[in-house]
This record gives C-alpha cells, sequence and structure tokens, in this order.
C-alpha cells in the first residue's frame, strides 16, 4: 500500500487533483481510496487530500496519518502546516517552489525530493498560479506511479471550472518535464 | 466536482455524492427536490448537472428551504411522481415538519442523509445525530458502509419503499465526509436491468391528488369521543405492520440485487467472523471498514473476535441482531452519534433492548467516536477490539468511552 | 493605530464543557495565503482613495504620502492595482 497525503490551499485544486489522480490510477489497474479533508470551505484555507493505492482492494475509509509521499502543490503552505507530520522514514517530498533544494526547510526522514516551480509554468499557461495539474505531472514523473496517458484521460473526464482542457494537459506535460528530482543521502546519527 | 460524462464501461471513480446521484439517475424519478447544506451540496449540483445535460429526465425543484423541498415532494408523490431529495444537519432539522409527515400519509419518498453531526458546538462535518435523532419518525433507515453500496442502496431503496406491503419512506444513509466525499472505484448498474429489478412505479394507488378519484388527503382524526381514538390508532398500526412487513422486503429487495447485478449486501446486519467468535463489535456505517481490518488483524493474534455491522436501523433487525448477540459472549457498541438520555450511543441502546429477546444476557459496552468529521480509524478499533475484550473476564462500565477524547 | 476592543472576560470561572464559547482572536489572518502583493510607486500615488473605497477587505491604510496595503490583512486580489487611476500600484510576486 502507499499513502500519499496531498496538502494545499482552499481553491488551489488540491481536491481535484487527488480525484485526478485516483481516476488515472483506477485506469492502470489500481485500487484507490481518495479521501479530501474539510476545514473552513474558503480560498486560502489550508486543506488536505488522502489518498491510498494498493493492489488489493481497501476497507479502510480513514485519513492518512504516516504518508509514504507528500504532495504540496503550493509553495507558502509549509511555512503554516507541518505537512511533513507523521511521514514515513525514507519518504518522498513532491513541492511546488521556485525555490533551489538548499533553501528548504526538509526533515531528515525524506529521501527523495521533487521540486517543481508550477506557479512559474502556471502563470505561463493560465495567467493565474493554480498549480494542481502541474504538480500531478511532477508526482507521475517522480514516482512512475502512473502514466501521463492515463492522467491525460482522466483529465479528459474533469470538468474544468477555470480553465480549458488544452491548457491543463499542456500544465500537466510541463509539470512532468520540469521536475527536478533529488535523492538525499540519508546522515547516519553521530 | 469530476465526471458528467457517460462512464465507459460502466467504471466510475467517483465519490458517495456522486454515486448516489448515479443511483438517483437510473430509477428515474420525475421530480427531484433540494437545498444545499454540507456535506450534501455536491449531491444536489450533481443531479442539477445531470437534468442540464440531460442525463436525468426529471424536474427540479430548488425551494427556498428544505421545509418546502419536502413539503413539494410530499405534492408530488400524491400525484402520483416518484421522488427524491436529500439532506442533513440543520437541513433536516428545518425539514423535520414535513419529514414527519411523510410516513404516516405512507409516501414513498426516498431521501439520502448524508449524514453529520447537529450544530453545537458549531461544525459541519460528517457525524450521525441527525439520522438517528430522527430515528423515531417512521422512514425505514439503511446505514451504507461503501460507496457502491450508496449507488445500488438508492436504488433498492425505490423497491422497499414503493412495494405494497410497505408503502414507507426510505432513508438511505452514508456518512458525511468518509463517504460523501470520499473517492472510489464503482460501478454502474445497467439501466435497462435496473427499470426491470424496479418494474412499474405505482406511487400513489392508495392516496392521490386524482380528480378521477376525488378523496380528502389527511383529514382530522383521533381525539377522545366517536370513532376518533380506534381510527387514529388504525393507521398507526398500520404504519407499524408497513414497517414489519419492510424487514422481509428489505431482504428480498437485497437478495434480487444480487441475483441481478451479481453484487450482495447484508441486508439488516452483517457478520462478519462472528460464527466462532467469543465477542464481536457493533460498528454502523463507513467506519466497518476499519472494524474488519482491525477484526483481521486481532484474529491473527489468536483473538476470536467478530464484527456485526448494522446495515438497517429502522426497523430495527430485533429477533436478527438477538441471534448474531447469542453467537457471542461480550459486545461492545462504537456509535458514531449520542443518545443523549442514557448516557450512551443509539445503537448500543438498541442493542441492549434487542438482547431481551437473546440467549442470554451478556456484557456491553458503549464507545462513542467519529463525532463531527473525527476519524476512526485502525487504532480506534484496536482499543475497541482490546476494551471488549476485557469485559469476559473483567466487570462491564456503565459509563460510555470515549474514544477520541485524547486525540 | 485602530483601537480594538480585547475580551476581559476570564473563562476559567465556569466549566469547559457547557455551552461552547470561545474569548480568544483566531491567528489566521487573510494575508497568509497571497501569491501576488501590491507595491505602490510612491511618486505616482496622489492620495485619491480610490483604492482604498475599492479594497473588497478594506485593508489599504493612510500613510504620510501615499496609501499602502496592510499585508497582514491583504489577499492579493489585485483590485487596487486595477482600480488605480494614476497605476501607481504594481502587482508582484509573493516570495516564499
Amino acid at each position: 500500500m502507499y499513502e500519499v497525503r496531498l496538502h494545499g490551499r482552499g481553491g488551489q485544486g488540491a481536491v481535484l487533483a487527488a480525484s485526478i489522480l485516483a481516476k488515472a490510477l483506477v485506469a492502470e489497474g489500481k485500487h484507490v481510496i481518495a479521501i479530501p479533508q474539510f476545514g473552513f470551505e474558503r480560498r486560502g484555507a489550508p486543506v488536505a487530500a488522502y489518498l491510498r493505492i494498493h493492489d488489493q482492494p481497501m476497507r479502510a475509509m480513514t485519513n492518512i496519518y504516516n504518508p509514504d509521499c507528500v504532495l504540496c502543490i503550493d509553495s507558502s503552505l509549509p511555512r503554516v502546516v507541518d505537512i511533513f507530520s507523521g511521514m514515513k522514514e525514507g519518504g518522498m517530498l513532491i513541492q511546488s517552489t521556485k525555490r533551489p533544494l538548499g533553501e528548504l526547510k526538509i526533515p531528515a526522514t525524506v529521501a527523495t525530493v521533487a521540486l517543481c516551480d508550477a506557479v512559474a509554468i502556471t502563470l505561463e499557461i493560465f495567467g493565474r498560479p493554480i498549480t494542481n495539474t502541474t504538480m500531478l505531472g511532477a508526482f507521475a514523473r517522480v514516482t512512475g506511479m502512473v502514466s501521463l496517458d492515463a492522467l491525460n484521460e482522466a483529465l479528459n473526464e474533469s470538468n474544468f471550472r477555470d480553465a480549458g482542457l488544452k491548457q491543463n494537459q499542456l500544465a500537466l506535460q510541463r509539470g512532468f518535464e520540469l521536475t527536478q528530482v533529488h535523492t538525499i543521502e540519508r546522515r547516519e546519527a553521530a | 466536482m469530476s465526471a458528467v460524462l457517460k462512464p465507459k464501461n460502466k467504471v466510475l471513480v467517483c465519490d458517495g455524492n456522486e454515486a448516489a446521484a448515479w443511483g438517483v439517475v437510473l430509477s428515474r424519478p420525475d421530480m427531484v427536490a433540494g437545498y444545499p447544506i454540507t456535506p450534501q451540496s455536491s449531491l444536489v449540483e450533481y443531479l442539477a448537472q445531470f437534468i442540464a445535460d440531460g442525463v436525468l429526465d426529471a424536474e427540479m425543484v430548488e425551494a427556498e428551504g428544505e421545509h418546502s423541498v419536502l413539503s413539494v415532494l410530499q405534492g408530488a408523490a400524491l400525484a402520483g411522481g416518484r421522488t427524491y431529495t436529500a439532506s442533513c444537519g440543520q437541513g433536516l432539522a428545518f425539514m423535520f415538519e414535513p419529514y414527519f409527515r411523510t410516513p404516516n400519509l405512507r409516501l414513498p419518498i426516498v431521501m439520502s442523509i448524508v449524514t453529520r453531526d447537529g450544530i453545537s458546538p458549531q461544525c459541519v462535518w460528517g457525524g450521525q445525530q441527525d439520522a438517528m435523532a430522527v430515528r423515531e419518525v417512521g422512514w425505514i433507515q439503511m446505514f451504507c458502509e461503501t460507496v457502491q453500496e450508496v449507488l445500488d442502496t438508492t436504488i433498492m431503496a425505490y423497491k422497499i419503499a414503493e412495494n405494497h406491503s410497505v408503502m414507507l419512506p426510505v432513508n438511505v444513509n452514508h456518512d458525511g465526509n468518509y463517504l460523501s466525499n470520499g473517492i472510489v472505484r464503482i460501478e454502474l448498474p445497467d439501466q435497462d436491468e435496473v427499470d426491470r429489478y424496479l418494474g412499474n412505479k405505482d406511487v400513489n394507488w392508495h392516496v392521490a391528488l386524482d380528480p378521477q378519484r376525488p378523496m380528502a388527503v389527511d383529514p382530522l382524526t383521533g381525539g377522545s369521543a366517536g370513532t376518533g381514538p380506534a381510527l387514529f390508532s388504525r393507521y398507526r398500526q398500520g404504519q407499524c405492520e408497513g414497517m414489519q412487513n419492510s424487514l422481509g422486503v428489505i431482504v428480498e429487495a437485497h437478495k434480487e440485487w444480487a441475483h441481478r447485478f451479481g453484487r450482495s449486501f447484508a441486508p439488516l446486519i452483517e457478520e462478519y467472523r462472528l460464527d466462532d467468535a467469543d465477542y464481536a463489535i457493533i460498528t454502523i456505517g463507513s467506519m466497518a471498514g476499519a472494524g474488519k481490518d482491525v477484526v483481521d488483524e486481532a484474529r491473527n493474534r489468536g483473538e476470536k473476535v467478530g464484527l456485526i455491522k448494522i446495515k438497517t436501523m429502522r426497523p430495527f433487525p430485533v429477533d436478527t441482531m438477538a441471534a448474531a448477540l447469542s453467537k457471542v459472549r461480550a459486545v461492545g457498541v462504537v456509535d458514531r452519534s449520542v443518545c443523549f438520555g442514557w448516557n450512551c450511543g443509539p445503537a448500543f441502546q438498541e442493542t441492549l433492548a434487542a438482547m431481551y429477546y437473546a440467549r442470554e444476557r451478556i456484557p456491553c459496552l458503549s464507545m462513542i467516536g467519529g463525532l463531527a468529521g473525527a476519524d476512526l480509524t485502525q487504532v480506534h478499533f484496536d482499543r475497541a477490539v482490546r476494551e471488549t475484550a476485557k469485559l469476559l473476564t473483567g466487570p462491564c462500565p456503565r459509563q460510555p468511552i470515549w474514544l477520541n477524547a485524547q486525540d | 493605530m485602530k483601537k480594538q476592543s480585547i475580551p476581559i472576560f476570564d473563562q476559567s470561572t465556569i466549566p469547559n464543557n457547557l455551552c461552547p464559547i470561545a474569548t480568544e482572536y483566531s491567528k489566521m489572518m487573510p494575508g497568509d495565503w497571497r501569491s501576488m502583493l501590491p507595491v505602490v510607486n510612491r511618486k505616482k500615488c496622489v492620495k485619491c482613495s480610490i483604492c482604498w473605497l475599492y479594497c473588497p477587505v478594506q485593508c489599504i491604510i493612510e500613510r504620510s504620502g501615499w496609501f499602502d496595503a496592510n499585508l497582514a490583512t491583504c489577499k492579493g486580489c489585485g483590485i487596487c492595482a486595477e482600480e488605480c487611476p494614476h497605476g501607481a500600484i504594481e502587482m508582484v510576486a509573493e516570495e516564499d
């Protein structure tokens, strides 16, 4: 079982991203449960979505407390929310940011970091910083768990409120291409 | 909001609200009415979208409040229409006047309650207090465990409600947040097969607003003089009979569903690894998933524990529950709501009552958790199992255990 | 500086499981999730107060020679930049 926790802010499409990813993973034969976490229902409030992926059917409809992977689609969120809470040792972080790896505060438990300047990509494509589909491309790139074809198919079936299908497919592609993956050598405790 | 286009190969990846909406589509109602309230809102939005897209051929009434929503549907049902609505929480509270009347008029309206906790302390998250609070009004109530079950049960509800020996409205309940917005893969049943399953609509053969059959609906009845007392009692007895008849009808409806669609759900209660169990936990709703995982883990440790899941809460399957209780020596009931008058959970109180008809009285523990969106995880269920196991050798606490109190 | 009333009621005198009440302000500010912020060109600002009129959260504050946004509450919606008749406000990306 692989547990992913998505973090974002209300209005950025984090929950829709979980839904698209769920569709794509199911199309590729996986069993998936995706549950959003509700806080204040308004733009900007921190929002999380829990996504479980497995080869066998799952029964528990519960939140995720020890994610294998944290996918954060908002660059300012780690300042206000502990997105790493409960993360498994050797986990993966996929973060939307324009900063290089050295400037980020990342706990030693994280073994793989994928960074993507999704804001720059989306400002160019949409004129607005809606980073959700771009970050799905980053997810596909670093985990290899889901193909771009499946994600494109899932995008095709989703109802986008703000921007068209083609733009989102382009954002997905760019997110996939422009993500940098870093493997962190874990420091042994002295 | 997710897929609205026709799903390929009948496979859909969606949440409970969308699944319920598809269940409604396949049941071909004549009129749906709704007013949004978290966490039900997306359900009525899907219905509106389906109607706009031509996927659902029904009239939609967007009333100014839930009171009017259900009142409008009463009129539609009296005129022969198959109807649907959904609500929860404060919306259900606002709906209470027509909600009370609907079973008394024996109108087979189907309504989803996307269960949530009542307002105060102020909350918008899932629980089961709203559905439990109205369990004595006379609606049939079924609680779903999975998203697929939500879709399937919505359709089955019409079969049950419109059965001539039942003629009672049905609540199909699913947990707010976890089921309403939890996304999984489901399968859509075939429309033609659903049409064959439901058969012809027969909603107002017994009472109607129909110029060809003029009648006064719901005239003054009761009082202490004349025919009043006997007459009123006759109608109440009829309701009780309908409720009791529905037990068999619910079982049959599920059997036929399994036969036609290949998916079976326990109609009244589900017994999970109960036959050789020493003790069991009792659950209701989506929490049962985590509960079953923990029962499996406990079994691997050598614990002889089982799980009972209540699907049909009203009418309460007294005999079926009593038979299940007779298999074990202790039970712990996990409730997602509160029975204020008894300082316990509602399912616990009902289990105690059913136990009167069981082989013997066994220790029974009340545990309350998952209120206002709180999570009931494997960790909580592990505690529930351990606390219930203690009843085999130690005293049975009279106070409920509040499972999320230390979270 | 705006004056605000500060609650002086001491909650500890009543049991904490009666009626749900709160007496402390939440620390969550609208400025927390801004992705763009308004930067005022002081030379162009003539203090016409159009930005102050239009701001949906009323975060525009008056300084000695120009109007500025209170960054604690400014959401970065960009309406002030859009409406300023003198083009004195520019939306720039937020550093995070």
